[in-house]
C-alpha cells in the first residue's frame, strides 16, 4: 500500500492504495465518483477523461499513485456549488449532444480542455480535438454542434484546476 | 483490466532511479508517461515486480537550445514538444509528426523519450528522429554514452538501452529553414500508421539542395530512405522530378505483411507518401513550407 494525497473536485483526500490501482478505479471505487466511466480496455474510448493538474488525461491509463500531490477534476466537479451547470454541460444539453450518454462525461471533459486551448475552434479542430473520444451511438454531429455552441457562448470555459507548471 | 501487483518507487533524481534499477534489475520496469506501458501491464503482457516512475524527476523535462542542437528531456510530454517554439524553429519535422500522434489526452501524458524507448515500428517519432539524425543520451552505472539514431533502434520494440540504463535526453541537430512534412496513412481516424513518411528538405531557390526521409512501419525499426535522399539532392522541386526520386523510397526495406496490407502494398505506399511529403516539405502543396 502507498499513501497518496490529492485534491479531487476541490476536496483534499488522503488514502492508502495499491500501486497497481488505476486512477479511474480509485475515483469510482474508493471515492464513489461514478460519474467518470470506463468504456474500453484499450485506452481508446476516452469515456474516462478527467483533468489532472489542469489538462485532460485518460484516467484508465494513469496510476492513482502518479496523481499523488495533484489536482484532479472529474465531470462531477464542473457544475457550480448551487448546481448551475458548466457552460459546456449546458451546451450538450441544449444541442442534444448525447444519445445514451455513456461517452458524455469524457466528451464534456475533453471539450473543456479543447476550448481552454483553443476558444474558437473550427469544425475540423473540434473533430481532431475529440479524436480520442469515441461515441458508440455515433452522435458526432450534435456533439460537434454542442462544442460550437459552448464556444459561441463565449462563456467561461477556463481550464479546471490549477496549472502547477508540471507539464507547462 | 488491472495490472498484476507490483512495488512502486518514484525517485526524484536520475542517480536514485539508476540505483533502483541496479537493485531490482530484471524485475523492474521504467514508467514514463505510461501510455504504452500501462496498457501492456493491464493486458498482463508483462508483470514486473517493480515499477520505477521517472515522473518525479524534474531534470528530465524541458527543451534546451544547446548551440548546434536542441536537447529534449526524455520526460517532456508530446504536448509540450509539439507546441514548443524552439522545436518549431529548429526541428519542424518533429512538430509536424506530433500533430499526427495519438490524441490530446495521450499527448498530455506520453513522453518523447518514452515513445522512442518503446520503439514500436509503427510509432510516429522514430522516423523523424532518424531523418533528423538525432542522438540518444543514455545514463547508466558506468556513466553516460551517446548513441546515434541509426544504432539506437535495434529491432521490434528493442533499442540500444541496456537493462541498467535510462534514456535521459534526445539531441536533435538544428535544421533551421528546412521545410518539413509528415504523411501518415491510416484507414480510420486514430490509428497507427500502415506506413508513414517523415520528410525534411533544404531548398535553394526551386531546387531541393538536401533531403532527409524517414520511414515508419517499413520494417522492424524506423529507417531512412537513403537512395531516395540521394536522388532528391539537386532535384528540381517539381511533381515529375520528385516522383522519380520518391519511387526509390522502399529500396532496401523489408516491410511487414499484416491485416492492413502486404509488403508490396507498403512499398507502393512508401513511394506515394514520400512524393507527397517531399513536395509538401518543399512548399509545393501550400501549407507546410517554413515561413
Ligand atoms: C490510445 C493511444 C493511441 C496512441 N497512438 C499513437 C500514435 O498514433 N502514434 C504513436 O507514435 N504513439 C501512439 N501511442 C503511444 C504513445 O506515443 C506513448 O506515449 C508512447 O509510445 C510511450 O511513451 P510513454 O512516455 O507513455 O512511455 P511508457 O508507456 O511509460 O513507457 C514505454 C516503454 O519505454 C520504456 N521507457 C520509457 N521511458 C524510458 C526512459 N527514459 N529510459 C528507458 N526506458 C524508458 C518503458 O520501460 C516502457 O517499456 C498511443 C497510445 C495510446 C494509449
Ligand atoms: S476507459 Fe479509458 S479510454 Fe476507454
Ligand atoms: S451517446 Fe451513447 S456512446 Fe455517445
Amino acid at each position: 500500500m502507498t499513501r497518496i494525497s490529492l485534491t479531487v473536485d476541490g476536496q483534499q483526500v488522503t488514502d492508502d492504495v495499491e500501486p497497481r490501482t488505476l486512477l479511474v478505479q480509485y475515483l469510482r471505487e474508493q471515492l464513489g465518483k461514478t460519474g467518470t466511466v470506463i468504456g474500453c480496455d484499450t485506452s481508446n474510448c476516452g469515456a474516462c477523461t478527467v483533468h489532472l493538474d489542469g489538462t485532460s488525461v485518460k484516467s484508465c491509463n494513469v496510476l492513482a499513485v502518479q496523481a499523488d500531490g495533484s489536482e484532479v477534476t472529474t465531470v462531477e466537479g464542473l457544475a457550480g456549488e448551487d448546481g448551475t451547470l458548466h457552460p459546456v454541460q449546458e451546451a450538450f444539453r441544449e444541442c442534444h449532444g448525447l444519445q445514451c450518454g455513456f461517452c458524455t462525461p469524457g466528451m464534456i471533459m475533453q471539450t473543456v480542455d479543447l476550448l481552454a486551448e483553443n476558444p474558437d475552434p473550427s469544425e475540423e479542430a473540434i473533430r481532431l480535438g475529440l479524436e480520442g473520444n469515441l461515441c458508440r451511438c455515433t452522435g458526432y454531429h450534435n456533439i460537434v454542434r454542442a462544442v460550437q455552441h459552448a464556444a459561441g457562448a463565449g462563456s467561461d470555459t477556463e481550464r479546471s484546476g490549477q496549472d502547477t507548471g508540471v507539464t507547462a | 483490466m488491472i495490472p498484476a501487483s507490483f512495488e512502486y518507487v518514484a525517485p526524484t533524481s536520475v542517480a536514485d532511479a539508476l540505483a533502483a534499477l541496479a537493485e531490482h534489475g530484471d524485475d523492474a520496469k521504467i514508467l514514463a508517461g505510461g501510455q504504452s506501458l500501462l496498457p501492456v501491464l493491464r493486458m498482463r503482457l508483462n508483470a514486473p515486480e517493480w515499477v520505477i516512475d521517472l515522473g518525479r524527476i524534474d531534470g528530465l523535462r524541458g527543451i534546451r537550445d544547446a548551440g548546434d542542437h536542441l536537447a529534449i528531456g526524455a520526460m517532456t510530454t508530446h504536448h509540450d514538444v509539439g507546441r514548443d517554439p524552439l522545436v518549431h524553429e529548429h526541428a519542424l519535422l518533429i512538430s509536424k509528426a506530433i500533430t499526427h500522434l495519438a490524441d490530446a489526452q495521450v499527448r498530455h501524458r506520453g513522453t518523447f523519450g518514452g515513445a522512442l524507448a518503446h520503439a514500436d515500428p509503427a510509432g510516429d517519432l522514430g522516423a523523424p528522429a532518424c531523418a533528423l539524425q538525432a542522438s540518444f543520451v543514455l545514463q547508466g552505472p558506468g556513466g553516460t554514452r551517446t548513441v546515434p539514431a541509426a544504432e539506437f533502434f535495434v529491432d521490434l520494440f528493442e533499442t540500444a538501452i541496456s537493462d541498467d540504463e535510462i534514456l535521459t535526453e534526445i539531441q536533435v541537430p538544428k535544421h533551421d529553414g528546412w521545410g518539413a512534412s509528415y504523411e501518415k496513412f491510416v484507414r480510420v481516424a486514430h490509428q497507427w500508421p500502415i506506413v508513414a513518411v517523415a520528410a525534411t528538405v533544404r531548398m535553394e531557390g526551386d531546387t531541393i539542395a538536401e533531403a532527409r526521409v524517414g520511414l515508419t512501419n517499413m520494417g522492424s525499426t524506423p529507417v531512412r530512405a537513403e537512395e531516395a535522399e540521394e536522388a532528391l539532392a539537386g532535384c528540381p522541386a517539381t511533381e515529375e522530378g520528385v516522383a522519380e526520386a520518391a519511387a526509390l523510397a522502399a529500396e532496401g526495406t523489408d516491410p511487414p505483411s499484416d491485416l492492413n496490407g502486404d509488403a508490396d502494398y507498403r512499398r507502393h505506399l512508401a513511394g506515394v507518401l514520400t512524393r507527397r511529403a517531399v513536395l509538401a516539405a518543399a512548399g509545393r502543396n501550400g501549407t507546410t513550407a517554413p515561413v
